[in-house]
């Protein structure tokens, strides 16, 4: 940063600048690392929030000298070079203040490395982590081995999976103002209020609404994926402990989008094995009345609110049928 | 003063004499004539026009009829009501008047205090008029934001209902955005680039006073969601959530629609004046840095905004004729809104951060008395900036699930941006190197300004992080990134450009002890209500909600109560400014600042045409403590103005 005709006074404060700002940055990065890095939220739950929590740390290893870079020098200015000390420098005009060829190409160069690093560095991960735990939209580029026979299988209805097979579990998550449900297809369909997937597994997230824009945020899982309605948004994650999480719902989607959460866990293989068999023979009464599996289902454009115009039943309700709208009287 | 739109000839016209002696008894004055309180009669005869008419329309349905939620009837009262509001102040006179082929009257002059409060064409008028303007915005929106923080006081006790809360959400952020999407740009865009370009007016003094009254009526249009119920989308508005909601949301629609006219009109304007009302010797190399930025901002307010325009009118359409643009089951796209919105969403957010650009990169050389350093990088990182802006828009959906394979496309050119904001931080910190600051008031806004920039630029380059995101997105981490951008940024901008030109603007300086006092709370405060909203989003709070975790309350409440105090702070600065401005005013020296800028060789008022003649510009207004400097500018009288006041120097011109 140093113009060209700074004195030596000036070389010396510069030379003081660059050695405190390395060694803060070094003890800062150092003690961020090892002391905060490992506890980062939301933890270590799933393979994405592993990932996504690496990222996360190499990023503010990396932002943390620019920052203090930055401070640093605006507090040694501020306080090195201001009217009140009787000992600073007059300011000096002139060309060579106005500008300075060669800090401008370092500047320049340094902050592009730096940038691109980061581009492709957020690339590499979010290929490598199957799309990171974010939603991909209904033909994901980035998906794991497996995926796109379990999908096929879900929709024909001729989906299995059981324990230790390493299979593709697809879960359907069904948002709507204002609740999440879940889908399981390989398990006749099911629907539970509440997210319960098998450790050490690849889950696939097939997210979709009933009415307005949702977003699934399973927070200790590292998913989040838009839930829109008509379109199903799949996204990728691997359960690797076990535990318990919390959904929440991170899209305005109306009055009580406050009010939207629920919670999940995740348990062994064999004991997600027991339960969904169970519930899906406790629920399949229930299940029959519900539409035939699907990716998307016909919005209630009505929605929860009451509609375009809530006038006690004056407005035609939807001509299609909606979502559950069989159930037994 | 007899300002008319067109023709050269006009600018040499002399300054008002006899001739506007006649034209004020022809035209009228007084209580009789167009001001602020027949607009408030115009818009309120349109109001209760637009409205029976729509109910008339609306009988014909038996479900709209007395249903009191008929969208139509609220969207053709605000519509009729904008129309009233235009024509009561007399913003349609010469147009209208053009049309059917008639010779319209110039407007009249009006002197002390009636010209703030009536259609007015000086540039110096409309910047002050817009100072209080957006002052009104940004106060209701910041007590709307106080309430945000009584109610998240507590994660399960409700001051609010979730319905009350959720409308003063909405309206909280969709007031703040139209507050900042013109709060460089109107007040002291206005005043002061024809000043700093050595111009005697706006090219367009019409539509630079439609876009000032189109502003206030777009501030009335989205105040007026409040009575038709509110509307549940944050200022984002997305569909369907948008189609589903009650009428409040034509308020959000059209008060968008609204003030897009005024942003597309007030750019264009300052578009065309800074490329062709630059006085000789004003090259693009002498362009004061805050016109640099005041016209990539006028870029973006010209090319972003009809796109909110359409949407909105998209939308209006969508709740009042059942078109289905952003409908899905009737063959539309709720990402047809998200992509229309974030299209114009984007950019929005750098028009709301270049004018802060131009501002420090002014201010700074000022209290440090050397020149910008690296001017040429400052002017190419503003283009920059406003070039790419048009090109990030879906990192604002990268969960949304489109075009999953455009996302390292979004995520590279996200983070390019960051290479010609970092050319700000050159020009500022190289500016700082080895210069005797002087702490004034509005040199503390700017050090702020870096201070806080830095934090959201760089918790930005987070959320630019695809796999990051998945974590940031949606939560209090992006809600407190982009706090600190507009908030920290240009906002602490705004007040270092008051602080600095309010002396210029009304004569009167700012008491300084109190502008510390506002300064110091302000900066604290803020930072620690928002730094903690960072950890808060981190932690897995999303935005928008009226309950949250209960370990999160001690964070929450530590935020609130330090943005309880944060309001505080602007009671200073509105107590310093009615102590300052009216109380008891303390007459500014004509350049109390020392400073070179064109806009301080002026008289103290500044003249109704700011120049006697046009000046010849010899330099850019940067030559501080520099020996031998050349002259600033030729003002015609014979003597240049000389650029460097503290230096001895030679009278040499550069050229």
């Amino acid at each position: 940063m140093a113009p060209e005709n700074s004195k030596e006074s000036g070389e010396n404060d510069f030379r003081r600048i660059v050695t405190i700002w390395i060694v803060v940055s070094v003890v800062l990065d150092l003690l961020y690392w090892f002391l905060v890095g490992p506890h980062v939220p939301p933890g270590r739950m799933t393979s994405s929030a592993k990932a996504n929590q690496l990222d996360f740390n190499v990023l503010f290893v990396i932002a943390l000298p620019v920052m203090v870079g930055v401070w640093e020098w605006l507090a040694y200015a501020g306080l090195r070079w201001n009217v009140k000390r009787k000992d600073a420098p007059e300011s000096v005009g002139g060309p060579s203040a106005a500008g300075n060829k060669r800090t401008e190409f370092w500047w320049i160069t340094v902050t592009s490395v730096v940038v691109l690093f980061l581009a492709v560095y957020g690339t590499i991960e979010l290929y490598a982590g199957n799309g990171s735990g974010g939603g991909e939209g209904p033909n994901p580029i980035l998906q794991p081995a497996g995926a796109v026979k379990a999908e096929a299988a879900a929709l024909a209805g001729t989906g299995s999976w059981s324990p230790n097979t390493n299979a593709v579990l697809p879960v359907q998550v069904i948002a709507q103002q204002w609740k999440f449900t879940y889908r399981y297809p390989t398990f006749g369909g099911f629907e539970s209020p509440y997210l319960i997937l098998p450790a050490n597994t690849q889950i696939e997230f097939n997210v979709t609404s009933l009415d307005v824009i949702h977003s699934f945020w399973a927070y200790q899982l590292e998913v989040k994926a838009d839930a829109n309605p008509m379109v199903d948004n799949v996204a990728f994650t691997k359960t690797e402990q076990l535990g318990s999480f919390e959904v929440r719902c991170s899209e305005l989607c109306g009055i009580w989008h406050g009010a939207m959460f629920n919670s999940g866990k995740v348990v062994s293989e064999s004991a997600f094995m027991t339960w969904a068999t169970s519930t899906e023979a406790a629920n399949a009464a229930n299940t029959k009345n519900l539409p035939p599996f699907a990716w998307t289902y016909v919005p209630d454009a009505n929605g929860a609110a009451g509609g375009y115009y809530p006038d006690g039943g004056v407005t035609p309700y939807s001509p299609v049928e909606i979502y559950g709208s069989k159930q037994p009287s | 003063m007899t300002t008319t739109a067109a023709g050269p000839s006009d600018v040499k016209e002399a300054p008002p004499g006899a001739g506007a002696e006649d034209a004020r008894r022809t035209t009228g004055h007084g209580w009789l004539s167009q001001h602020a309180g027949t607009a408030v009669v115009g818009g309120f005869l349109g109001y209760i026009l637009g409205h029976w008419l729509g109910n008339v329309i609306g009988s014909a349905y038996p479900y709209i009829a007395n249903s009191g939620q008929n969208s139509l009837a609220v969207l053709l009262a605000l519509l009729f009501m904008v129309v009233g509001w235009l024509l009561g102040i007399g913003a349609l006179n010469y147009p209208l008047l053009k049309l059917v082929g008639r010779e319209a009257a110039p407007e009249v002059e009006h002197v002390g205090w009636s010209k703030y409060f009536r259609y007015n064409l000086d540039h110096k008028v409309v910047g002050i008029q817009y100072v209080v303007a957006v002052l009104m915005f940004f106060f209701t929106g910041g007590l709307l934001a106080m309430a945000i923080r009584t109610e998240l006081l507590n994660p399960t006790t409700h001051v609010f209902s979730a319905d009350t809360y959720i409308k003063i959400v909405s309206e909280h952020g969709t007031i703040m955005m139209m507050m900042a999407s013109s709060v460089v740009v109107g007040p002291l865009g206005n005043y002061f680039v024809p000043l700093m370009i050595g111009a005697r007016r706006m090219a367009y003094p019409r539509i630079e006073a439609f876009s000032m009254w189109t502003f206030c009526a777009g501030y009335f249009a989205i105040f007026s969601a409040l009575f038709f119920g509110g509307f549940p989308t944050g200022w984002t508005g997305y569909a369907p959530l948008q189609t589903q909601a009650g009428p409040g949301m034509v308020s959000y629609l059209f008060g968008f629609a609204v003030i897009s006219v005024g942003m597309m009109t007030a750019g264009f304007n300052l578009a065309v004046t800074i490329i062709n009302y630059r006085a000789p010797g004003m090259t693009w190399s002498r362009v004061p840095v805050f016109v640099w930025s005041m016209i990539a901002t006028a870029a973006l307010l010209t090319l972003a905004s009809p796109v909110l325009l359409a949407a909105g009118l998209f939308g209006l359409l969508d709740k009042t004729a059942q078109t289905a643009f952003y409908v899905a089951e009737h063959g539309g796209s709720s990402y047809l809104w998200e992509n229309l919105f974030w299209f114009f969403g984007h950019p929005e957010v750098y028009i709301m951060a270049l004018p802060g650009f131009g501002i420090v990169g002014e201010i700074i050389p000022v209290f440090t008395r050397k020149p910008l350093f690296a001017y040429r990088i400052a002017a190419a990182g503003m283009i920059g900036v406003a070039l790419l802006s048009f090109f990030v828009w879906q990192h604002h959906i990268f969960q949304s699930g489109i075009n999953p394979d455009m996302r390292p496309l979004f995520m590279l050119t996200t983070e390019l941006i960051s290479i010609p904001t970092g050319f700000i931080f050159l020009v500022g910190m190289g500016t700082l190197y080895k210069a005797k600051i002087r702490y004034e008031v509005p040199m503390l806004f700017c050090m702020a300004v870096y201070f806080n920039f830095l934090i959201g630029g760089i918790s930005g380059v987070f959320l630019s992080d695809v796999p990051v995101n998945v974590t940031v997105h949606g939560g209090f981490f992006v809600l407190s990134h982009f706090h600190y951008t507009i908030m920290g940024g240009l906002i602490f901008a705004f007040f270092a450009g008051l602080y600095f030109w309010l002396p210029k603007m009304t004569g009167r300086t700012m008491n300084k002890k109190l502008g510390l006092w506002h300064f110091w709370t302000m900066f604290v405060f803020f930072n620690l209500t928002f730094f903690p909203m960072f950890i808060i989003g981190l932690l897995g709070q999303p935005r928008r909600v009226f309950t949250y975790a209960r370990d999160l309350q001690t964070l929450n409440d530590f935020s609130s109560i330090s943005a309880f105090c944060l309001g505080a702070s602007f009671l200073i600065f509105v107590a310093n400014l009615m102590w300052s401005q009216f109380i008891a005013p303390q007459k500014a020296p004509s350049n109390p600042w020392d400073s070179l800028g064109l806009e301080w060789q002026t008289a103290t008022p500044i003249p109704p045409y700011n120049f006697e003649r046009i000046p010849v510009i010899m330099t850019d207004p940067y030559h501080y403590s520099e020996v031998g400097a050349p002259a600033l500018a030729d003002f015609g009288d014979g003597a240049p103005v000389h650029a460097s006041s503290s230096v001895a120097s030679s009278t040499d011109p550069d050229q």
